[in-house]
């Protein structure tokens, strides 16, 4: 039996992993054989909500700096947090 | 031309505010039903050696899909024509259109994205006018949008990761429900479970003239706001500054100030007024920059 690996991409209103989530991505490497996100919307309040979860935390974003005449200008979602959990696949032999 | 079908104050705010704005029903039953025929016809014979084509870029609007043309009809329609001018004024031209077809049972989710290349940084803008002919239930192929994504400087491929966002909207409405976009406006297709096609038209419009006021200003004088207008201060109520004031639920504080100070920009464009501001922003740093200009002299 192999691991596979579910990514969920969190986006917050703030640089904390407790701000408020808003918006989300989920990537599935059981592809629909592991265990879906919780229904809502979002699925997680909080990046805080998806550790209670089982969630993993892998990497944050880092904070830059605005750029210079750019101070105002809004761009992507700048907060991301990025988790894994890793499913037991049981259709798939080692 | 006169101003009968021209868009409110309010109604130019809002969309300055959400970057879209629709019309439900606007479009007559009998013109829906013809030109469901003819995207199909346009969709079929685009790219045909013979048969229909759509207009060359830069063609001037009047001259665009001329009698007895079904999608003709609908932009010299009074009302789809007012909404056409109070945006990008008399004289706009044709940059460009599609007829987006979904099937029945479609399946493909379309990454969000905002259309072209990332633009000019000036507040000059195109609209893009979505025309849905038919009914279209929620769920069934109505297009996915992000209201308050249109001033924000992206390139488009780096939007795909965004699956969900709080806020977004996906289109439902009536027949010859007809939504105008900003260019900027971030959005996606989406899948089609229902059992009919999902035909929509959309045609982007370029400006041939400055945007200022091109719209029914009769209301402009009672909405307008102060350059003072502070919401930690004083406030003219129900004014243009409480309309960009409306902070959509995806942003964090940061990013709904700095859309503030856009609104407030592209408002000084539209309006020629350039003191106009919501909550001192501009204003408290164009004075502090001022002083700084007046020590060099000193």
């Amino acid at each position: 039996m192999a691991e596979r690996q579910q990514i969920l991409q969190l986006w917050a209103d703030g640089s904390s992993l407790d701000s408020r989530t808003v918006a989300w991505a989920f990537h599935d490497g059981t592809d629909g054989a592991g265990p879906p996100l919780p229904g809502g919307t979002p699925p997680y309040a909080s990046g805080v909500h998806a550790l209670r979860d089982g969630w993993m935390l892998l990497q944050t974003s880092q904070l830059v700096p605005p750029q210079p005449g750019e101070e105002h200008r809004n761009s992507y979602l700048e907060y991301e947090f990025v988790l894994e959990r890793r499913v037991d696949d049981s259709r798939i032999e080692e | 031309m006169g101003t009968e079908h021209r868009l409110s104050t309010r109604q130019m705010a809002q969309f300055v505010a959400d970057g879209f704005i629709r019309f439900d029903a606007i479009v007559p039953a009998e013109l829906n039903a013809r030109a469901i025929e003819e995207m199909a016809q346009l969709e079929a014979e685009r790219f045909a050696p013979t048969g229909l084509k759509p207009p060359h870029t830069g063609t001037p609007l009047d001259d665009c899909y001329p009698p007895p043309a079904a999608i003709g009809e609908y932009l010299r329609l009074p009302q789809i024509r007012g909404i056409i001018e109070s945006f990008v004024g008399e004289n706009a031209t044709f940059d460009h259109d599609w007829t987006h077809h979904i099937q029945p049972h479609a399946t493909y989710v379309q990454p969000l994205h905002v259309d072209a290349i990332t633009d000019s940084p000036d507040f000059t803008f195109d609209i893009q006018l979505f025309w849905y002919p038919h009914d279209v239930a929620p769920g069934e192929g109505g297009t996915r949008f992000v209201p308050g994504s249109h001033l924000r400087r992206v390139r488009s491929s780096g939007l795909d990761r965004y699956q969900h966002i709080v806020g977004e909207q996906q289109l439902s409405g009536p027949a010859g429900t007809v939504v105008v976009f900003h260019h900027g406006l971030w959005h996606a297709g989406q899948p089609n479970p229902g059992d009919g096609h999902r035909w929509m038209h959309k045609v982007r419009l370029n400006p041939t003239v400055p945007q200022v006021r091109l719209w029914d200003t009769s209301d402009l004088p009672d909405l307008q706001n102060p350059p003072s207008d502070h919401v930690f201060a004083r406030i003219l109520p129900d004014s243009v500054a409480q309309v960009f004031r409306t902070m959509h639920p995806w942003t964090s504080i940061t990013d709904h100030r700095n859309e503030q100070v856009q609104r407030a920009l592209l408002w000084r464009y539209l309006t020629g007024d350039d003191t106009y501001d919501v909550d001192h922003y501009l204003t408290r740093l164009e004075r502090r920059a001022a002083l700084v200009a007046a020590a060099d002299t000193a």
